[in-house]
């Protein structure tokens, strides 16, 4: 986002819209290069995959030439392209099932995980950094400042582990791993497939608090780390808001400290703000692979890590590509809405 | 006697006017350090990372005569006692000497890493940002386009693809971790280039490559390196992580990640399999997350 000189708004943010389609469309591109680089490099070779070991010369020669391997790279390349277009990711080995309905099938689990995270992240975090910003040296601020230093140096699937070693083995506060318990599987009819919103559909109260019980765990865990950067970041915002002099002009007019702190200041943070939700958002759903590794939590994640093991390149493809392509949109759309929201920005 | 040399020493060290180039840097290195040891975070840092680097080196001293793969089915999943500290695995492997030892394979991950990642970022970075126009714009696209990329999701999609191991585990972070440095070293690069001294070797007909090599590279060092100390511990998380996963280090390599992952199926009896090494992770993490932070401080105390 550089060099921008143009006077006129509307053009401005025409061109801006321009450009940030433009370096979408050229990061996606990257992603489906690699992803096809490294589906050429591995040692599986993709033709005995499909014809077996015992396959005549003849018959390998064929499915060669009709998955297109004769071709020229760069032209595999873009019938590879065309095929992720058509939502074509190739046939699953181990679930036999195509790659994308896979996807789609373990995509709520992750999101559910995610957005409640996120929410914890929002509604903790937020709150947290603004009183540790605004009294910066105090007994909040050293707090904020260790459990940022925690949540950079605890690995998360770690943290998963001592969760479930107490809060499940010793204590017996929540489920196990997994969504539900065994017995509460395939109950709700799914709508939305994620299963806290579908047992209120149903109206079923077990199956909700259940589901609850097992998801606050993993959930709060990934809040952590989403609680620690949000909280760490919405501090030095605060800091530097208040630091400038209309923020003194405020408190000189006769309004009080936390007057001037969330009506002054608060709103100024509220656009750096957005990018920084987006960014944890999108690592979450990142950082969801171990720790669904560790709950058995059925989301991409684990579908990944899964056919890792049984070398099922296709599937852990398509999930790169999946994964890369939420993470890649969420902070694009966030640079973008920076740009649009700041009025500092949109004509600098 | 003594008091004196020392304070001489001392008048020497921080001169206002050195006399010599030499004066110059000593001055400024001695300066550096007392300002980095006044730093309570940077050195609690430092000291748990000299501990990191002791215990690697003197593993064997440490672990007795315990080895880290010697197995016996006997004491398996024994709980820490007298002869084992920490318990013993489902492989009646010694849990303390493992942690011990795997301390030199972090500290190889960690060395390797770094020596992959700075020249590559450096080498993109000074690139772009000195000779600019259409090199810059093609560089910085590029490494726009890495930088936007999950980085473990990549991370484990390249691992799988190149099969499991410690050096493809170190090759699959370097190519996700590097970005960063570029985009630091080319702006870096760009204030550098616009000072007088380097129109000055340009004037005196000293060629790009040792203007590069010999003027800008050497100043972008430190702030290359106080950000290589805040990312290692992400990078020894990221390591941990596909340890864990079962990319890392291959079996029997005391690695603390896949330690971590062999205790998983027995945490809610035998706790300390996988706790322990866990919280060997923890600690190096903290030491340079602490170490780099005192650093950011110290050098660069505008972006905290």
């Amino acid at each position: 986002m550089r060099e921008r000189t143009y006077g006129d708004r509307g053009l401005t943010l025409l061109w801006r819209l321009l450009s940030f389609m433009g370096s979408l469309l050229l990061t996606f591109t990257g992603l489906t290069a690699i992803t096809f680089v490294i589906g050429r490099f591995m040692a599986v070779d993709p033709v005995l995959a499909v014809v077996g070991d015992h396959a005549t010369l003849e018959v390998y020669e064929k499915n060669r030439i009709a998955l297109g391997l004769d071709r020229p790279i760069i032209e595999q390349y873009f019938l590879y392209l065309k095929k992720l277009l058509a939502g074509d990711f190739g046939q699953s080995i181990m679930t036999s099932h195509p790659v994308l309905s896979d996807l789609l099938h373990f995509f709520p689990a992750t999101f559910e995980l995610a957005t409640i995270a996120t929410l914890l992240g929002v509604f903790i975090g937020v709150p947290v950094g603004v009183a540790a910003g605004a009294r910066k040296g105090g007994w909040l601020d050293h707090f904020v400042r260790i459990i940022g230093l925690f949540g950079y140096s605890m690995p998360v699937f770690w943290l998963g582990l001592v969760g479930l070693f107490l809060f499940y083995g010793k204590l017996g506060w929540v489920g196990g791993p997994g969504r539900l318990d065994i017995g509460y599987d395939d109950i709700v009819t799914s709508y939305t497939g994620i299963i806290l919103v579908d047992s209120l559909i149903a109206g079923e109260w077990d199956i909700f608090r259940n589901a609850l019980s097992h998801i606050i765990l993993p959930a709060g865990i990934l809040g952590y780390y989403s609680i620690a950067y949000i909280a760490r970041m919405t501090r030095s915002f605060m800091i530097e808001q208040l630091s400038q002099e209309y923020v003194t002009a405020a408190r000189i007019k006769g309004r009080s400290f936390w007057g001037a702190v969330w009506v002054h200041a608060f709103p100024n943070i509220m656009v750096p703000l957005i990018t920084v939700v987006g960014l944890s958002y999108a690592s979450l759903l990142e950082g969801a692979v171990l720790t669904e590794t560790v709950f058995s939590w059925p989301g991409l994640g684990l579908y990944i890590t899964k056919s890792l093991f049984n070398a099922d390149m296709n599937a852990v493809l398509g999930g790169t590509i999946v994964v890369g392509a939420v993470f890649i949109g969420v902070n694009m759309l966030c640079d973008f809405l920076y740009h649009v929201f700041d009025p500092r920005l949109r004509n600098a | 006697m003594s008091n004196t040399e020392i304070l001489t020493w001392r008048e020497w060290l921080t001169d206002d006017a050195p006399a010599s180039r030499r004066q110059a840097v000593t001055g400024n290195i001695y300066r550096s350090v007392r300002a980095v040891c006044s730093n309570s975070a940077a050195v609690s840092g430092l000291v748990m990372i000299a501990m990191l680097i002791l215990v690697a080196a003197f593993a064997r001293q440490i672990s007795g005569d315990a080895s880290p793969i010697a197995q016996d089915l006997a004491t398996r999943l024994g709980a820490p006692n007298a002869q084992h500290w920490f318990g013993t695995d489902e492989l009646g492997r010694d849990i303390f000497a493992r942690t011990v030892y795997g301390a030199r394979v972090t500290l190889s991950i960690v060395l390797l890493v770094s020596v992959v990642v700075a020249p590559i970022g450096l080498a993109v970075g000074t690139t772009a940002g000195y000779l600019g126009s259409w090199v810059d714009s093609i560089l910085m696209r590029i490494t726009d386009v890495f930088l936007a990329f999950p980085k473990l999701v990549l991370a484990l999609a390249f691992a799988a693809a190149l099969g499991p191991g410690i050096e493809n585990a170190v090759i699959a972070i370097s190519l996700t971790a590097w970005p960063p440095y570029a985009r630091m070293a080319r702006a870096e690069t760009i204030a550098i280039a616009r000072s007088d001294f380097i129109s000055a070797v340009v004037l005196q007909g000293a060629s790009t490559p040792r203007i590069l090599f010999r003027h800008i590279v050497p100043l972008c060092l430190s702030s290359l390196i106080v950000r290589l100390t805040l990312d290692m511990a992400g990078i020894i998380l990221t390591a941990a992580g596909l340890g864990f996963l079962g990319l890392g280090a291959q079996p029997p390599t005391p690695e603390w990640g896949s330690m971590v992952s062999s205790g998983r199926d027995v945490i809610l009896d035998q706790w300390w399999v996988a706790t322990i090494p866990g919280i060997a992770i923890f600690i190096v993490s903290l030491g340079f997350n602490l170490l780099g932070d005192g650093l950011r401080d110290v050098f660069d105390p505008k972006s905290t």
